[in-house]
């Protein structure tokens, strides 16, 4: 399976699959990377099962006729953390756009995931809602990463820098220096993940079964119990939506 | 490897809460190896030996094709060697995200030898380091038996070696130094993360090994326990290294 390293990092996968092992006695082995590079293993063939979060990739993913039968599995949030300093002002800013672009206006620095993940994604298509045009920046306040979340978070927490991140990653994060939640709650930071079979049609090799009964699992009462069911420091990580029959 | 217990120290509690400064930490990550080390860490022991057997097996086989091609590039004169030895050299410096992405381009289910489904498995690994090391290897060969040639040429004349002959005998001839050529290959694929990772995918229990263990606690902030795999991963390559000095002295006394 080819998943988001925010899944993986987080702890979901080491709490979940054990349990799906030891109910089917079938093995998961996951390739984490970001949600870019998970879609290209997978569109070469190179997993049986995708499992990631940007909805707009995934319905093209799927259109494209790479993978069948996506379902909701889940959803967590990301959230603005920052320097408790917090240079720019977002602290009692609601809207995500504005904020970004209080960061803009200030100089601040922000550390981009800048790898084509979900994440980054999301990302570039709020800073273009606020109107801001990171490329031109880009070098300056904005800077690009090319990291994985936890990458990502280590350079925000040693340059002070803003950054937007998971709840899951940021959660289970040890080296979080003075970094600190700053922005959370808005309607579009919520983060959906879907679960798509590698089309078997197009990679005869994929284990269509296997990968199927995963699916099924992880959309079943029992999976989206297992999901629920993990936490950190109290918290629950990822909100199981599944619903029966897919979408 | 995050549950067992290495970082939940209280002094690493108490580096935790100051956040990543200096020589506390740097103390809680030798505490994290002390304590992975003296637990005998079921995960850890079994990344450790994954490690040995990818890194050892990819140096032993760049090792048969390395050495037999570096000795023919010293005794053989054709056209086109200069050409040869200058790729080699260059090959040397080879990025290893570059091999990675090379053998995962060849491996995948897209690519060429896809039907072989050997992506994400150790032995994708172990063709990746290979293909690090040999040139390493093949190029330190070459020098060696180059100079072993100048200095011996006139006696296996005289003794009438042929030149299959000449390179076995300063192939035995150079061991001492071919050690050398071979940790150096060694130590290239011990220390190599970018390429393992594309082509062994970091698979927990299946093609995770020490370096890609870092790089993974590196990014979910466990610095010190990062760190502490890295001290792990020298006293590794340490053992490795006095093994080969042990063998090295074996060597002298048989009278090199």
């Amino acid at each position: 399976m080819a998943s988001t390293t925010s899944t993986e990092n987080s702890g979901l996968f080491a709490h979940i699959l054990p349990q799906f092992q030891r109910e089917t006695g079938i093995a998961v082995r996951v390739v984490a990377v970001g949600t870019g590079q998970a879609m290209t293993i997978a569109e070469r063939g190179d997993a049986d099962v995708l499992f990631v979060h940007h909805r707009p990739s995934e319905d093209k993913f799927v259109a494209d006729g790479f993978g069948v039968g996506r379902r909701d599995v889940m959803y967590n949030d990301f959230l603005i953390v920052g320097p408790a300093a917090d240079p720019a002002r977002i602290q009692n800013v609601a809207d995500v756009t504005a904020a970004l672009a209080k960061i803009a206006a200030a100089n601040a620095i922000f550390i981009s995931r800048g790898d084509d993940s979900g994440t980054h994604k999301l990302e570039r298509t709020l800073w273009s809602t606020a109107g801001v045009d990171v490329s031109a920046a880009s070098g300056s306040w904005y800077r690009e990463a090319g990291a994985s979340m936890g990458g990502t978070l280590n350079i925000a927490s040693a340059v002070d820098g803003y950054t937007l991140s998971d709840r899951g990653t940021w959660l289970s994060f040890r080296n979080r220096g003075s970094l600190t939640v700053l922005l959370e709650g808005d309607q579009r930071l919520r983060n959906p993940y879907g679960v798509i079979l590698v089309n078997p049609a197009r990679h005869p090799h994929v284990k269509a079964a296997d990968g199927q009964a995963f699916i099924e699992w992880l959309t079943s009462p029992r999976g989206q119990a297992a999901i629920a069911d993990f936490k950190i420091d109290g918290e629950t990580l990822f909100f199981p939506d599944a619903q029966a029959g897919g979408s | 490897m995050d549950n067992n217990g290495g970082e939940e120290t209280a002094h690493a509690c108490a580096a935790k809460r100051a956040g990543w400064s200096g020589v506390s930490d740097l103390w809680s990550a030798v505490e994290s190896a002390a304590l992975l080390i003296f637990t005998l860490d079921s995960d850890l022991v079994e990344i450790v030996l994954r490690s040995l057997r990818v890194t050892l097996t990819a140096v032993t086989i760049a090792a048969v094709i390395g050495l037999p091609f570096g000795a023919a590039l010293a005794l053989l004169r054709f056209p086109g060697r200069r050409l040869i030895l200058v790729a080699l050299d260059t090959l040397m410096g080879l990025p290893p995200v570059t091999v990675g992405l090379l053998v995962y381009l060849m491996l995948s289910r897209s690519g060429p030898l896809g039907t072989l489904g050997l992506l994400y498995t150790t032995t994708a690994m172990i063709i990746a380091q290979c293909l690090l090391v040999a040139p390493i290897i093949a190029a330190l060969t070459r020098q060696t038996i180059e100079d072993l040639w100048e200095e011996y040429r006139d006696e296996l004349r005289s003794l009438g070696a042929s030149t299959l002959g000449a390179a076995g005998t300063l192939l035995w001839e150079g061991r001492v130094t071919l050690m050398t050529a071979m940790l150096a290959g060694f130590g290239r694929a011990s220390a190599e993360v970018g390429a393992v990772m594309i082509v062994g995918g970091n698979i927990d229990h299946v093609t995770r090994v020490m370096t890609t263990t870092i790089a993974l606690e590196t990014s979910k902030g466990n610095l010190a326990l990062a760190l502490g795999l890295g001290i792990i991963l020298v006293c590794v390559s340490l053992l490795v290294a006095a093994g080969i000095h042990g063998f090295k002295a074996t060597a002298h006394r048989w009278g090199a």
